[in-house]
């Protein structure tokens, strides 16, 4: 930052003939000047803020499909901008790569401006002293070569480079370690994004549903969403598997955050890998399981009732645990049955589910606290169109395609709404079935994840705010001291400095070594 | 005590403190109006000999001080003092009523009422050092402001902290966080005298009044400077080490570019471009002023904006608990 001499400021504007290796020359001096690098860092934080706006796949994908849904005419164009996936885009990763570019640019001719200036001399003194802004005159008794060796002491003590005896004068520096500091600050920059790089390489991301009671092994089809980095294979899952035993979590009941949930943890049957046996493992918030490297996060929780659908033959066409995702801070959830097998039509359901059921006649049917106290269903019914399969065009588990659907109408002629307490059984309209609403559990929300590299990029990142300490604080300075004769015996000592950063207390360093020299025998 | 004796008593410590910081800013105005009325060239002169030197210069004014100027200034000295203290019981009591016993940084209200004390407790550690007496009425009427947003706007009862939340990472990360942000706000505050004064300097005023207390320049280009250089690291360490590193124990990974994330990066490298650009000569002054004050911006903005705009995006938002998404985060 403060050796601009081997960065040119501004690079001449024009390519100068258009002979290839000139060209290239002049391409590479512009990339690697101060004002590229600053243009292309500044262009980094623009460039990251769509990403903040626009909801991303790989941060939330629910909510980047539910935009796309209600965005129909933008979200072509920002798919083809890639504005989903903005810091996967490849504008985004040129950036960065140019910055990367700028940054070697960089590092590479300052490096070698520092090895040697970090074994040259201090400069022989100014021949005026007086005319640097910071400088001190005074006369003493004491003889000029005992002066001169105060004032090496007092630079000594203070951890400045003398350098080699002159007649005369001292010549001193300190502060050498800024800019040493300053090159680690930006190579550690470089070992960050390798870190980065190699976790989005080769890491993965991935989200599960898991009803206590059933179980997850790890291989990419049990996965609700995944994201894999680019190269990654599958064929790099650690073989483990667990059972989901339970899951506890306690919600305050009274006083003003009534409602609220804490201490959640779930219990695992952990198979680490194939053929081993299984362990109980305890997962909570901030205490993930940790298998090989791969870790595996608490990250949600809810509720799925098991709703038995009968055909109207009576055979069951669906039954056991629904997951319905929680919609509000008192688990009101949305989820959906998809009876397809029923004949002799299909049957769904979509709708709510309430933990503690209430009702008042402003907002219908509501949940009154998130604990399962006093469930209740309450869910419109749909039938396959004839001669459709529904089944054939669902793009979500969590959500009903009504494209081949119909709403199954009451004798009234109304859509039917079955609202169900825990245990009960509802009839179907015209004979289509029966809808059971069994009992409740829960369901664990899990992410797995793998972030190889990020030893590396923690590595990266203390190196680089060590170097950053270094570059702001270390303060380079140079003192020089000169003494000549003054008359009737007495010496003429005069003493300046030159702060080579901004900051720093340059006026209070040079006073102290004043007084050293005049006071210390 | 009781915690919700404990609660009442921070509400209460609160309303004091924002008088007392009310009282400073009328002794600064008494300070101002008491100062005799002789043109500060002859000081600002003074001040520049020393080549920017002048900041750890005393005496603590630019203006020629009399007596009854310098004792309104100590006046408000120790006031703000006393303010400070008020203002730390009210921090440490609202920590003692919530149950059990937390830190005070659960939700936008604490960290506001936190931040605006890390700015009083910054000003006044440096107050000797840099002589920052001019900047009593700037910051006790900032405060003064926050506080006042903060009780109206942000205000919510005590209540137990998330799961998410119980960590050592969070005492460390939000430390870190609110002071760099404490220290981004000083040095933001410096650029902008240094903006407003460069102006009224070009239009030929700007040598009497309070812009005339304000150090000449180069000075504050300097103290800015190194308001800066003191919060970047801070700063890099909250959102770039303890940051992730708490988000790796709590959601998985350690950068999710969650909006908050996002936009703590950008405040990043627009305090980077700041002294990278203030590093190569021809930066200092107004330009390196304007990218200081962009960064101070996006700080805000992240901090304000993410949680309100953004809600139930982030997994950062305190302003409204959104529990469907996430257990507690």
């Amino acid at each position: 930052m403060t050796l601009t001499s081997t960065r040119p400021e501004t690079p001449p504007s024009e390519p100068p003939d258009l002979r290839p290796r000139e060209l290239l020359r002049w391409a590479w001096r512009q990339l690697t000047s101060m004002r590229t690098a600053l243009i292309l860092l500044f262009l980094l934080a623009l460039a990251a803020i769509p990403g903040s706006v626009v909801p991303q796949n790989g941060v939330d994908s629910l909510r980047a499909s539910q935009w796309r849904e209600q965005h129909k005419t933008l979200a072509p164009i920002y798919e083809r901008l890639g504005l989903f996936d903005v810091y996967g885009s490849p504008w985004f990763a040129a950036i960065y790569l140019l910055l990367v570019v700028s940054l070697v640019g960089c590092i590479l001719p300052r490096t070698m401006v520092y090895w040697r200036a970090a074994r040259a001399t201090p400069p022989p003194a100014p021949r005026r002293l007086t005319r640097l802004p910071e400088h001190r005159t005074f006369t003493t008794t004491v003889s000029p070569e005992d002066v001169l060796d105060r004032a090496r002491r007092q630079l000594r003590r203070r951890r400045y480079r003398l350098a080699p005896q002159e007649e005369g004068t001292v010549a001193a520096e300190r502060g050498y370690l800024r800019e040493a500091g300053n090159l680690l600050f930006h190579v550690a920059v470089l070992v960050v994004i390798i870190g980065f790089g190699l976790g989005s390489l080769l890491g993965f991301k991935g989200g599960v549903i898991v009803v206590t009671g059933d179980g997850f092994s790890n291989q990419l089809s049990q996965y609700d969403d995944f994201t894999p980095g680019t190269i990654f294979k599958p064929s790099q899952l650690e073989p483990f598997s667990f059972t989901v035993h339970d899951f506890h979590v306690d919600f305050i009941k009274t006083g003003r955050s009534a409602g609220a949930a804490h201490k959640f943890y779930a219990d695992l049957d952990v198979r680490k890998s194939s053929g081993s046996s299984s362990t109980r493992e305890r997962i909570s918030v901030n205490h993930p399981l940790t298998v090989d490297g791969t870790k595996v996060f608490l990250i949600g929780h809810g509720y799925a009732p098991h709703i038995t659908v009968r055909d109207a033959e009576g055979n069951v066409a669906a039954s056991g645990p629904a997951v319905f995702l929680p919609e509000n801070e008192s688990f009101t959830s949305f989820g959906v049955v998809k009876a397809f097998d029923a004949q002799p039509t299909a049957i769904g359901l979509e709708g709510e589910f309430y933990p503690t059921y209430a009702f008042s006649n402003t907002t219908g049917p509501f949940s009154a606290f998130p604990d399962d106290e006093d469930p209740a269903l309450s869910m419109l019914v749909w039938r396959g169109k004839t001669g459709t399969d529904p089944g054939s065009n669902q793009s979500s588990v969590y959500a009903l395609d009504k494209g081949d659907l119909t709403p199954l109408k009451t004798s009234k002629g109304v859509q039917q709404r079955i609202d169900l307490k825990r245990g009960q059984t509802v009839q179907l309209a015209d004979g289509a079935g029966s809808v059971t609403f069994d009992g409740v559990s829960r369901f664990v929300r899990l992410q797995v994840s793998d972030r190889p590299g990020s030893g590396t990029a923690l590595v990266g990142t203390v190196l680089a705010l060590l170097g950053l300490l270094g570059s702001l604080f270390v303060r380079p300075r140079r003192v020089w001291v000169r003494v000549s004769d003054a008359g009737d015996g007495r010496t003429l000592v005069e003493a300046a400095g030159l702060d080579r950063s901004s900051g720093g207390d340059l006026s209070g360093e040079l006073d102290d070594v004043v007084t050293g020299m005049q006071e210390s025998t | 005590m009781s915690h919700e004796q404990f609660e009442i008593l921070s509400n209460q410590a609160v309303a004091a403190c924002a008088i007392l910081y009310f009282l400073v800013f009328l002794a600064q105005v008494a300070a101002w109006v008491t100062r005799p009325r002789v043109a500060a060239e002859s000081t600002s002169v003074e001040a520049q000999g020393q080549g920017g030197v002048a900041v750890a210069a005393p005496p603590a004014t630019g203006g020629p001080v009399s007596d009854r100027s310098d004792y309104w200034s100590r006046i408000a000295l120790t006031l703000t003092v006393f303010a400070a203290l008020v203002h730390f019981v009210a921090l440490v009591s609202r920590g003692l009523a919530a149950d059990p016993v937390r830190v005070p940084w659960g939700n936008m209200y604490e960290f506001t009422l936190t931040g605006t004390f890390v700015v009083v407790a910054l000003y006044l550690a440096m107050y000797k050092r840099f002589s920052l007496a001019w900047m009593a009425p700037v910051v006790s009427l900032f405060v003064l402001t926050v506080l006042m947003l903060d009780v109206l706007v942000l205000y919510e009862p005590v209540t137990p902290l998330r799961d998410a939340l119980q960590s050592p990472w969070l005492v460390i990360h939000v430390v870190a966080a609110i002071l760099a942000t404490g220290a981004f706000t000083i040095g933001g505050m410096c650029s902008v005298l240094y903006l407003v004064k460069e102006r009224a300097l070009a239009r030929g005023r700007g040598t009497t009044g309070y812009l005339a207390s304000v150090p000449e320049l180069r000075s504050l280009d300097r103290l800015a400077y190194r308001w800066h250089a003191f919060a970047f690291p801070v700063w890099t360490f909250a959102a770039l080490i303890a940051g992730p590193i708490w988000a790796e124990h709590a959601w998985g990974s350690y950068w999710n570019w969650d909006p908050k994330e996002v936009w703590a990066f950008i405040t990043w490298v627009v305090y980077a471009g700041y002294l990278h650009a203030r590093a190569t000569a021809g930066w200092k002054g107004s330009r390196a002023c304007w990218v200081a004050l962009i960064g101070l911006a996006t700080l805000w903005f992240n901090f304000v904006g993410i949680n309100f705009f953004f809600g139930s995006g982030s997994q950062h938002s305190y302003a409204v608990e959104v529990v469907s998404r996430v257990v507690g985060g």
